[in-house]
């Protein structure tokens, strides 16, 4: 079946969503998702978004601007960066005025606390910069920017998996392909600008924070059809997952004053951030739980630390930092306060580990959380293709999927959900823009050709191999040797594992011969993407020989800007091997520092 | 543990009814029901068909009956339930294919009471003032994820459909308790006919089913409330 739109837009999460509102303004605009729109992994982001509101205290976009920098360990393209920051402020407004419930100060105004790596940049101290609503600010984003949706009734196509990119003779990106995942069709969907909004892939290390929907679908698909992929070498342990499971528990807990705590009841964040100690960015206090743990400090001996938020435990160390609140008088915190600033928290350890957080301490662990690579794009969302950022027309990304870079080598917290407003809203504006002017693009021929011919395969072959067992291999495999600590020998070792996997997985077999809802088929499907992302990532963290931001090379533990202050490119040869290059950083607004917490 | 795990299972493509199929495994205390789900469609049967997301109650994909009550499948953990587990699809919306449903008709309830906020005053430059008690006022119903846990555990929902039901209620009063809003007159119209509000019994299933634990039956009555008297 043929689709015609103005513009497409993959993914239906914030980005998505914020693009698709924008587009479909001037373009006649259709999202597609393969899940509803309110399930997308938006929903699950907790502590807040970070803008330079000063509602609390004194703030600059511009501090915004040098603590992104500082915290991307200078890798970030600091023109982008701006952009971020300064659009930030306007952006959260329009969300208020969209209707979100952010929580509120005592004057009425949206409330703000502190998060890692966001200071005053005069007294180097946290700032309060994250506006929230409870622990579930993105899941009222969510909500708020998909009812804007639909007061615009902007078309929707629930449950549709882009499985291709659809790139014409022209170099023109003319559309994609969707598995209607109720009926099991195909769909052509042509398009004069197509937006990827597919979000991350944290389900190729075993644990992680990330939905089961996160296998990194868009970034493979794009890949596959000759994009590169830019700094896929940097990816995010968030410092506080639940222990075993990998679901977060938000920043926020430290911001509200919750500490780490090792197994022999000390609070160890100031040996390593003597400054803002607990809110030190998540490379650095992921790093820090495991040289812990090493060191045989985990709870118990074992390879898990506390999260401490007990009001005793809080106050305690508040009076030993000498805290204050924006009026000067001390900080303290209640249990009446956890509980109202952090209900979904209390939630999560009452239902996984039957704990209740105001009178016992969280286990917890480094998850998988977030890429900071992805498809690269120029700061209008424009996907790029080469060191030289010339544009593929009509193709655009914003998101998780994407790489602007606006987070460089580390993400601060908060930051993603400003990323998804802005490049989504740049997106949504430059592709109707550029609809309006252009022709339709010539679609290739038999374009469904592929994908069915892909698809026909999985579902007829006999061979032994089992996608669950390959999975789980994968996974394990990235945690061991692709994770916080990453040294020559792990990583060749990776490769040459994720090799032999990508082997075996053209010997897979599956039970579901049927075409309506056949999650078995899609699931095989996207467990080749998570190979080819898990490879792009072994590779390109083998070739950088130097650390950076959540980039950690036990073998070369320093940060070498002379030969690696540089972005990498990989490219997905026809042959299947990976070609790498080199892109320069754009600086501009601070020189490349000593980074110190 | 040993758990026996009983699916209500349909494939439209071979079925002419729905059967239960039974599979037994080893499961941890802690597992999660989506877990053991998980364990049977990686170990045991492939076409086992059901949705899942986030794995942690905030997605809302995966709301299903689990040993009689409307549960999140993440959110359930096997020594809660014991040896003996039973799983079937959501109730009152049509199956598709073992635990999957059609969620059209939930979500065209949802955009029917206007979930969004209605406003035509030019907004400050900055965000609208609201006090931390107005905010407070319609806070509980902010929670909700529209997984239809509560709308398909409702004795009146599945005795008519035509009903808004729990959750299309629970939406309207996110925003008829929000000071910031101005459509609450436009909300109220729509729920104050034959398919509104009125259809609610106070049974109270949608308070025990939602995984968020909103107080629903609460919010339904004051929007009643709100019809009779006024927004208080």
């Amino acid at each position: 079946m043929l689709h015609r739109y103005d513009v497409i837009v993959i993914g239906a999460g914030g980005a998505g969503l914020m693009a698709a509102l924008y587009a479909s303004g001037g373009a006649k605009t259709a999202v597609l998702s393969k899940l509803y729109p309110t399930r997308s992994h938006t929903g699950t982001a907790q502590g807040g978004i970070g803008a330079a509101l000063s509602n609390m205290e004194e703030d600059h976009p511009a501090w915004h601007i040098f603590d992104t920098v500082k915290g991307s360990d200078y890798l970030a393209d600091q023109d982008a960066v701006k952009a971020l920051c300064e659009e930030a402020v306007p952006l959260v407004y329009e969300l208020e005025h969209m209707g979100l419930p952010f929580d509120r100060t005592a004057d009425g105004r949206i409330a703000q606390r502190p998060f890692g790596g966001h200071t005053n940049n005069d007294t180097k101290q946290p700032v309060r910069r994250a506006c929230h609503a409870a622990d579930r600010t993105g899941h009222m984003i969510l909500q708020t920017v998909y009812q804007q949706c639909i007061k615009r009734n902007v078309t929707f196509y629930d449950e549709f998996q882009v499985v291709d990119l659809l790139i014409n003779n022209q170099g023109q990106a003319a559309g994609v392909l969707a598995v209607d995942i109720d009926s099991g069709e195909l769909h052509t969907f042509q398009a004069k600008a197509t937006i990827f909004a597919t979000g991350g892939f944290g389900r190729i290390w075993k644990i992680t924070s990330n939905a089961f929907s996160l296998t990194g679908d868009g970034v493979a698909v794009a890949y596959r059809r000759g994009i590169p992929l830019e700094d896929m070498e940097f990816y995010q342990f968030h410092p506080t997952g639940i222990k075993g499971l990998g679901i977060l528990l938000t920043e926020g807990v430290r911001g509200e004053g919750g500490v780490l705590i090792n197994g022999q009841d000390e609070r160890f964040m100031p040996r390593y951030a003597p400054t803002v100690k607990d809110l030190a960015s998540r490379d650095v206090v992921s790093r820090a739980i495991y040289q812990e743990i090493r060191a045989g400090r985990g709870v118990n001996g074992e390879g898990y630390v506390y999260l401490d938020v007990r009001p005793q435990v809080v106050n305690k160390y508040f009076a030993e930092d000498g805290a204050m609140n924006p009026d000067g008088t001390p900080r303290r915190i209640t249990a009446a306060d956890i509980r109202a600033k952090l209900p979904d928290i209390s939630d999560f350890c009452h239902t996984y580990m039957q704990i209740d957080p105001i009178k016992q301490p969280m286990p917890i662990q480094p998850t998988a959380h977030y890429a900071m690579g992805g498809i690269p794009t120029d700061v209008n969302a424009q996907v790029v293709v080469d060191a030289a950022n010339t544009p593929m027309p009509g193709f655009y990304a914003a998101g998780e999927c994407a790489c602007v870079s606006v987070h460089g080598a580390n993400r601060l917290g908060t930051n993603s959900l400003v990323d998804i407003l802005v490049f989504g809203r740049r997106a949504g504006q430059n592709a109707a823009r550029y609809a309006a002017a252009a022709a339709w693009p010539a679609l290739p021929r038999q374009p469904e050709a592929p994908l069915r011919g892909l698809f026909e395969g999985i579902r007829s072959s006999q061979g032994r191999e089992s996608v669950s067992h390959i999975r789980q291999e994968m996974r394990s495999l990235m945690m061991d040797n692709v994770g916080v600590f990453r040294t020559a020998g792990l990583l060749e070792e990776a490769v040459a594992k994720l090799r032999e996997l990508k082997d075996r997985f053209n010997r897979i077999s599956i039970m579901d011969k049927g075409q309506r809802w056949n999650t078995e088929l899609l699931e095989a499907w996207e467990l080749g993407c998570q190979l080819d992302l898990a490879e792009a990532t072994a590779v390109t963290a083998l070739a950088r020989k130097e650390s950076r931001g959540a980039h950690y090379r036990e073998d070369y533990p320093d940060r070498n800007d002379d030969d690696w202050l540089v972005h990498s490119l990989a490219w997905q040869e026809p042959g299947g091997s990976i070609r790498l290059e080199h892109k320069p950083v754009t600086l501009g607004l601070y020189a490349p520092a000593k980074r110190v917490y | 543990m040993k758990v026996k795990v009983k699916v209500r299972r349909f494939n439209p493509e071979k079925d002419r009814r729905p059967y239960w199929a039974e599979y037994r495994l080893d499961a941890q205390p802690t597992d999660r029901v989506l877990d053991c789900l998980t364990q049977i469609k990686d170990q045991q049967d492939g076409t086992l068909t059901f949705r899942r997301s986030c794995a942690h109650g905030i997605c809302g994909s995966d709301a299903m009956v689990i040993n009689g009550r409307n549960r999140l499948a993440c959110k359930v953990l096997v020594r809660d339930l014991g040896k003996n587990i039973v799983v079937e699809p959501l109730r009152g919306l049509p199956v598709i294919k073992d635990l999957t449903v059609d969620m059209e008709p939930f979500f065209a309830k949802y955009r029917a009471i206007q979930p969004f906020l209605i406003n035509d005053e030019e907004p400050p430059f900055a965000e609208r003032l609201q006090s931390p008690e107005a905010r407070a006022r319609f806070d509980d119903t902010t929670k909700c994820i529209l997984c239809a846990a509560c709308t398909t555990s409702c004795p009146s929902f599945w005795a008519s459909d035509s009903y808004y039901g729990p959750a299309a209620i629970v939406q309207a009063h996110r925003f008829i308790f929000d000071d910031r809003d101005r459509g609450a007159q436009v909300r109220l119209a729509i729920l104050s006919d034959g398919d509104g509000v009125w259809r609610c019994r106070t049974i109270y299933n949608c308070v025990e089913a939602c995984p968020r634990e909103i107080d629903v039956t609460r919010a339904i009555g004051e929007v009643k409330k709100a019809m009779l008297v006024g927004i208080g």
